[in-house]
């Protein structure tokens, strides 16, 4: 019961995205198609969900002093296995990605959860977090690249809507990312945050 | 020399490193709020970010490589930069007092920075050598604090203004205005290599 509060405080009260704003870079480099962005959001998902427990069971074992430190390496190798891991298995995935997955060790949300959350609670609750964390920052991806996807090529996941060129090509490119994800938050304010 | 000129541009204007490649957005986003704290940011990422990407150069060319190792690439990396702000952080306070004063509150923030991170894999990635690394280092760093200084004098401009909705104010509106500048960055492209 607990780990669902957990769970579900992590997709939408505390949305990385939409309620945080952390994690901006990825957010805004890898949705420029639906699918990119949700891959990114599991990529990242995955990363989250092991590091938070790997920390939360290491907690007793790391001194006050360099838990920081301990944390980024903890991350930072989940990160490396991601890395093989999709190099092996999903290399044009990993190319479309690009310099993001290394990047996945300086996102914010996930030093954010190990010390907020993971450094405090039980392994079990810790992956409740992380899974409910990487979740809503997954499904915050997935929504802005299918609302870009769709307004710039017509498409979602590829699945053509409407002909792509009727589509505006500026919300796959650069301004697109900023102006949609900007309007993204200003809704889920209005929507989810009480209005004062 | 050419070569270095068209490296500056490219990184400072063409592929600005906010507005064309999405990194270093949460300082971008979160220390524009004046001016004065732009300049700061600023100048402390141009700092730790050619002394970061000379140092992990290094270590990638004569390290990584020859040990046959490239993999830990991430972790070593990161490591590095850690150390390497913490290192500077200390040697600033005791030799340039002055220095820390102005640029010391940033720069714990500049270790998740990812654009830091991001231009040391960058350079490895594109396989430029010493020279070449640190002027684009510091040509990225060049072009960040020109998208944070034209954001922070629009963002002070925009606390200002009346009639904003409630719900649009704050990060909503700053990230339009982004999308605005980053279509006018956008006149750059095709420009340079």
């Amino acid at each position: 019961m607990k780990a669902l509060t957990i769970f579900l405080d992590g997709l939408i009260r505390r949305n990385p995205t939409f309620v945080l704003i952390l994690g901006m870079c990825p957010t805004l480099g890898t949705t420029s198609s639906a699918l990119t962005g949700f891959s990114m959001g599991l990529a990242t998902l995955f990363v989250l969900a092991l590091s938070n427990m790997a920390i939360s069971g290491l907690k007793s074992l790391v001194p006050e002093k360099v838990r920081i430190p301990a944390f980024i390496v903890v991350i930072a190798s989940f990160v490396t296995v991601l890395q093989m891991l999709m190099q092996a298995y999903l290399p044009a995935l990993n190319a479309t990605l690009g310099i993001f997955i290394p990047l996945i060790v300086v996102n914010c949300i996930l030093l954010g959860r190990a010390e907020a959350f993971a450094s405090k609670n039980s392994v079990g609750l810790s992956l409740a977090d992380g899974l409910g964390v990487g979740l809503g920052f997954t499904c915050a991806l997935t929504l802005l690249g299918c609302i870009r996807e769709l307004l710039g090529a017509g498409s979602i996941f590829g699945i053509e809507i409407f002909p792509e060129q009727y589509g505006a090509l500026v919300f796959v490119l650069a301004p697109g990312a900023f102006i949609v994800l900007g309007l993204l938050i200003a809704l889920f304010n209005r929507l989810i945050i009480k209005p004062e | 020399m050419l070569e270095y000129l068209t490296i500056i541009f490219t990184a400072i204007l063409v592929n600005n490193i906010v507005f064309a490649q999405f990194l270093g957005i949460c300082p971008f986003i979160g220390v524009s709020k004046n001016l004065e704290s732009a300049y700061g940011m600023g100048a402390a990422v141009a700092f730790v970010m050619a002394i970061a990407t000379a140092v992990t150069w290094l270590l990638q060319t004569y390290v990584l490589v020859p040990l046959g190792v490239e993999f830990v690439q991430t972790i070593a990396f990161i490591l590095v930069i850690a150390i390497l702000v913490q290192m500077l952080e200390i040697i600033m306070k005791k030799t340039a007092p002055g220095l820390y004063a102005a640029l010391g509150v940033y720069l714990p923030l500049i270790t998740t920075n990812c654009a830091v991170l991001g231009v040391a894999i960058m350079v490895t990635q594109k396989g430029m050598n010493f020279a070449q690394s640190i002027v684009y280092a510091v040509a990225t760093a060049a072009g960040f604090a020109l998208a944070l200084t034209i954001f922070a004098g629009i963002r002070t401009r925009l606390e200002l203004t009346e009639g904003i909705p409630q719900s649009m104010r704050g990060v909503p509106i700053a990230l339009i205005v982004a999308g605005l500048l980053a279509m006018a960055f956008m006149g750059f492209t095709g420009m340079g290599a």
